[in-house]
C-alpha cells in the first residue's frame, strides 16, 4: 500500500467518522460556554439518532432523495425540544447540571427505545432507504492529489460539520451575542449587572446544544448505523464532550479534537489493513480519545481552561 | 434542621409519586390500562417467591453501586465512574474466580477482594487527579468508564480467552451462589450477595456517621476551606472517598461475576449497574439507608418491568422513562421545595 493509498484510505474515514462528533462537540461548547455543563450530550445525540431515523423511515417516499436532508433538519428541532427539559431543570430550577444531564441520557434512550417498540413492535427499526451516500464533489474531485483524499467518495455532511465549526467560532467570537453568551458563562452577575439576561442566554444556549446534539446523532445515524436501536449511539456523545474539553471549548479547537477523535475511530475500523498498525492492538485506538482528555484535563498537553462558571446554577441576586 | 429532614424525605416520596403517575399518563395516552400495567409490574416483581427471588438479585449491586456514589456524595464528590469500577470489579473477580484454585473459604474471599482492589484503583486515579491537580472528577470517571470498557473486553479477549466472547464460569469456590436460597425462591438467581451488600451499608453508616473520617469526609463535603482550616487534609480526603466509593463500586461488580452470572461476556455497551446506582443514590438522598430502601424501588421496577410486555403489552422501556423522571424531579428539588411551600400557605 502506498502512501497515496493509505491516506485515501484514511482520510475520508475519518471525516465520516469526525462529521457527528464535530456536530455535537458544537453544541456542547455552546452550552460550556454560557455555564452550563452538559453531560446530556449522548441522551440529545440519542434523540436526534431516533428522530432522524423514523423520519427518514416515514417520509422516505415523500421526499425521495431529499429525505436525509430533511431528516436531520427534524432531528435538530425535536433535539432543540428535548434539550428543554434540561435547562429548565438546571436554569430555572437550580437542579444539579450533572445529574440533570444523566437524566437526559437515560430518558432519551427509555423514550427511544420505547416509541421503537410501540411503532415497530421490534427493539430496532429497520434499516433506512434514504441514508446519506458518498459523493464526489463535482471539479474539486478532478485536482490531482489532494482530490482523491479529501474530494472524493465523501459525505457532504462532513463539509458541513466543518463549516458549522467556523460559523460557531464566529458566532461566539465575533458578535455581541456570543460576547453575551461567553460573559454569562465567566461571570454571571456582571453579565447580569450589564443588563444581559444570563437565564435568557443559558436557554438559548442549551438550545442550540439540543439542535446540534440532535444534529450529530441523526448524522450518525444517517450514515454510520442505518438504524436505531439502544446500540446505536454507544459513547458518542460522551466523545463528543471529551472533545468539547481537548479543545479547550473552543469551537475549533473542539472540531480539531473531534476530527482527531474520528480518525482514531476510524483507524481502529481500517487499521488491521495498514502495515504500521495491524500490529498495535485495537484497544489502544479505541481508549485513546479518553486517555487524552484525562491527559489534557491533568494539564499534560496544555492547561485547559473551562468557562469560570461552568457548572455553576445561577441564582439572581445570590452571592 | 427539622425542617430540613422532612424535606429529605418528602422530596424523594413525592418524585417517585410523580415518576409512577408520569408512567401511568404516558400508558393512557398510547392507549394502555395503566392499571394493567402497573398490575403486571407488580406482580412480576412480587408475585410469587421467584420474582422476589429475582428482584432482591437485582437489588445486591444496586445496593452498592448506590452507595459508591452516595459515598462519594458525601464528600462533595461526583462519581460517574462508578459504571467503569462495576466492570473492573467483575473482571477482577471472575479472573480470579476463574484462574485460582483454592478452598471456598480462601478463593472466594480472595476474588471478593480483587473486585474491590480493582474498583479502589478505578476510584484511586479520579481522586488524585482530583486532589493534586484539582481536574473536575466529573470527565475523569466518564471517561475512565470507557476506558473500563474497552480494556476488559480486551483482557476477556486476548488473555482470559483464546479469542472467546465470554470468561469461563467461575469456579464454584469462588460463588455466591446459595442452594438454600434457590430452593427458597424456585430456583431465582438470589445468591448470598445480598447479605455482602445490607452488612456493606452498614458500614457505610457506621464509617459515615460514627468514625472521625466520616466526620472529616462530610466537613470538607460542606467546606473545604474551613475543613483546612480545621487542619484536615482535603487532598487525603478526597483520594479516600473516591478509593472507598470505587471499592463499593467493585464490590458491585463482583456481585453480578461471581453471584448473578459467574462468568463475564465482551459487551458493545455499558452493564447500566453504575448508572442505576446513580439514580439509586440520589433517590436515597445519599444516606446508606435510604439508598437500600432506593435499591429495593428500583431493583423491583426493573425486574417487574420485564413482565409488562408479556402481560399488558406495555415495553419495559416505560420503566427506565419513569427512572429517569424521577431523577429529574430529585434534582429539581427546588420546585417541590417550591409547591410543597405554596401550598402550605395557602393552607393557612
Amino acid at each position: 500500500m502506498s502512501f497515496m493509498e493509505l491516506l485515501q484510505a484514511v482520510i475520508p474515514t475519518a471525516l465520516f467518522y469526525s462529521a457527528p462528533l464535530i456536530f455535537t462537540a458544537l453544541g456542547g461548547v455552546f452550552s460550556e460556554r454560557s455555564g452550563v455543563v452538559n453531560i446530556g450530550l449522548e441522551g440529545l445525540m440519542v434523540m436526534g439518532a431516533f428522530v432522524g431515523i423514523v423520519f427518514n423511515l416515514t417520509f422516505s417516499d415523500v421526499f425521495g432523495s431529499w429525505t436525509p436532508w430533511i431528516s436531520i433538519l427534524a432531528a435538530m428541532i425535536v433535539g432543540a425540544i428535548f434539550a428543554i427539559i434540561h435547562a429548565v431543570a438546571s436554569i430555572t430550577f437550580y437542579a444539579d447540571q450533572v445529574v440533570s444531564g444523566v437524566a437526559i441520557n437515560f430518558l432519551a434512550l427509555g423514550i427511544g427505545i420505547f416509541l421503537t417498540k410501540q411503532w415497530y413492535d421490534k427493539g430496532q427499526t429497520d434499516m433506512v432507504s434514504q441514508p446519506f451516500y458518498t459523493t464526489d464533489i463535482p471539479i474539486l474531485a478532478d485536482i490531482p492529489l489532494l482530490g482523491p483524499i479529501f474530494f472524493q467518495g465523501i459525505y457532504t455532511t462532513s463539509y458541513v460539520a466543518i463549516l458549522f465549526a467556523f460559523v460557531a467560532w464566529y458566532v461566539l467570537y465575533k458578535t455581541p451575542f456570543g460576547l453575551r453568551l461567553r460573559a454569562v458563562g465567566e461571570h454571571p452577575m456582571a453579565a447580569d449587572t450589564n443588563g444581559i439576561n444570563v437565564y435568557k442566554m443559558r436557554y438559548i444556549a442549551v438550545i442550540i446544544s439540543g439542535a446540534m446534539g440532535g444534529l450529530g446523532g441523526a448524522v450518525f445515524a444517517l450514515t454510520i448505523a442505518l438504524n436505531f436501536s439502544h446500540a446505536t449511539i454507544v459513547g458518542q456523545g460522551f466523545m463528543a464532550l471529551a472533545a468539547v474539553i481537548f479543545g479547550k471549548w473552543h469551537p475549533l479547537g473542539a472540531m480539531g479534537a473531534a476530527l482527531f477523535f474520528g480518525f482514531a475511530q476510524s483507524l481502529s475500523v481500517i487499521g488491521g489493513g495498514i502495515p504500521l498498525l495491524a500490529d498495535v492492538p485495537q484497544v489502544f485506538l479505541l481508549i485513546a480519545p479518553y486517555v487524552l482528555t484525562i491527559l489534557a484535563l491533568a494539564g499534560f498537553i496544555g492547561r485547559a481552561e473551562a468557562p469560570k462558571a461552568n457548572g455553576v446554577p445561577y441564582i439572581k441576586g445570590n452571592r | 434542621m427539622m425542617e430540613n429532614k422532612w424535606f429529605n424525605i418528602l422530596v424523594p416520596v413525592i418524585s417517585v409519586f410523580i415518576g409512577l403517575l408520569a408512567g401511568a399518563l404516558i400508558m393512557l395516552s398510547f392507549g394502555y390500562n395503566p392499571i394493567q400495567g402497573y398490575m403486571a409490574l407488580f406482580k412480576g416483581a412480587f408475585g410469587d417467591l421467584y420474582f422476589f427471588g429475582e428482584t432482591i438479585r437485582q437489588t445486591t449491586p444496586y445496593i452498592l453501586a448506590g452507595l459508591a456514589i452516595a459515598f462519594a456524595f458525601r464528600a462533595g464528590l461526583f462519581n460517574i465512574g462508578a459504571e467503569g469500577q462495576v466492570i473492573v470489579g467483575w473482571l477482577a473477580a471472575v479472573w480470579i474466580g476463574s484462574t485460582v484454585d483454592a478452598p471456598i473459604y480462601i478463593h472466594l474471599p480472595l476474588a471478593l477482594l480483587a473486585a474491590a482492589i480493582a474498583g479502589a484503583l478505578w476510584g484511586f486515579i479520579p481522586g488524585l487527579l482530583k486532589a493534586g491537580l484539582g481536574v473536575h472528577e466529573v470527565i475523569v470517571t466518564i471517561m475512565l468508564n470507557y476506558v473500563a470498557l474497552y480494556s476488559s473486553n480486551a483482557i476477556i479477549r486476548n488473555v482470559l480467552t483464546e479469542n472467546a466472547d465470554k470468561t469461563d464460569m467461575i469456579a464454584p469456590t469462588a460463588s455466591l451462589a446459595s442452594e438454600w436460597l434457590e430452593n427458597l425462591t424456585y430456583f431465582s438467581r438470589m445468591h448470598y450477595g445480598i447479605f455482602i451488600a445490607l452488612f456493606a451499608a452498614v458500614v457505610m453508616w457506621f464509617m459515615i456517621e460514627r468514625t472521625k473520617l466520616g466526620f472529616e469526609l462530610k466537613s470538607v463535603g460542606y467546606n473545604k476551606h474551613a475543613s483546612k482550616y480545621a487542619g484536615m487534609s482535603v487532598k487525603r480526603n478526597i483520594i479516600l472517598a473516591m478509593v472507598i466509593s470505587g471499592l463499593f463500586a467493585g464490590l458491585a461488580g463482583s456481585m453480578e461475576g461471581l453471584g448473578t452470572y459467574g462468568n463475564m461476556t465482551v459487551s458493545s455497551g455499558f452493564s447500566n449497574i453504575g448508572f442505576d446506582g446513580i439514580a439509586v443514590a440520589l433517590l436515597g438522598a445519599n444516606n446508606a439507608f435510604g439508598v437500600v430502601l432506593a435499591a429495593f424501588l428500583f431493583g423491583a421496577l426493573k425486574v417487574g418491568a420485564l413482565n409488562m410486555p408479556t402481560q399488558a403489552g406495555v415495553p419495559n422501556e416505560l420503566v427506565d422513562i419513569i427512572i429517569a423522571l424521577i431523577i429529574f424531579f430529585v434534582a429539581s428539588s427546588y420546585l417541590i421545595r417550591w409547591i410543597i411551600l405554596r401550598f402550605k400557605r395557602e393552607g393557612k
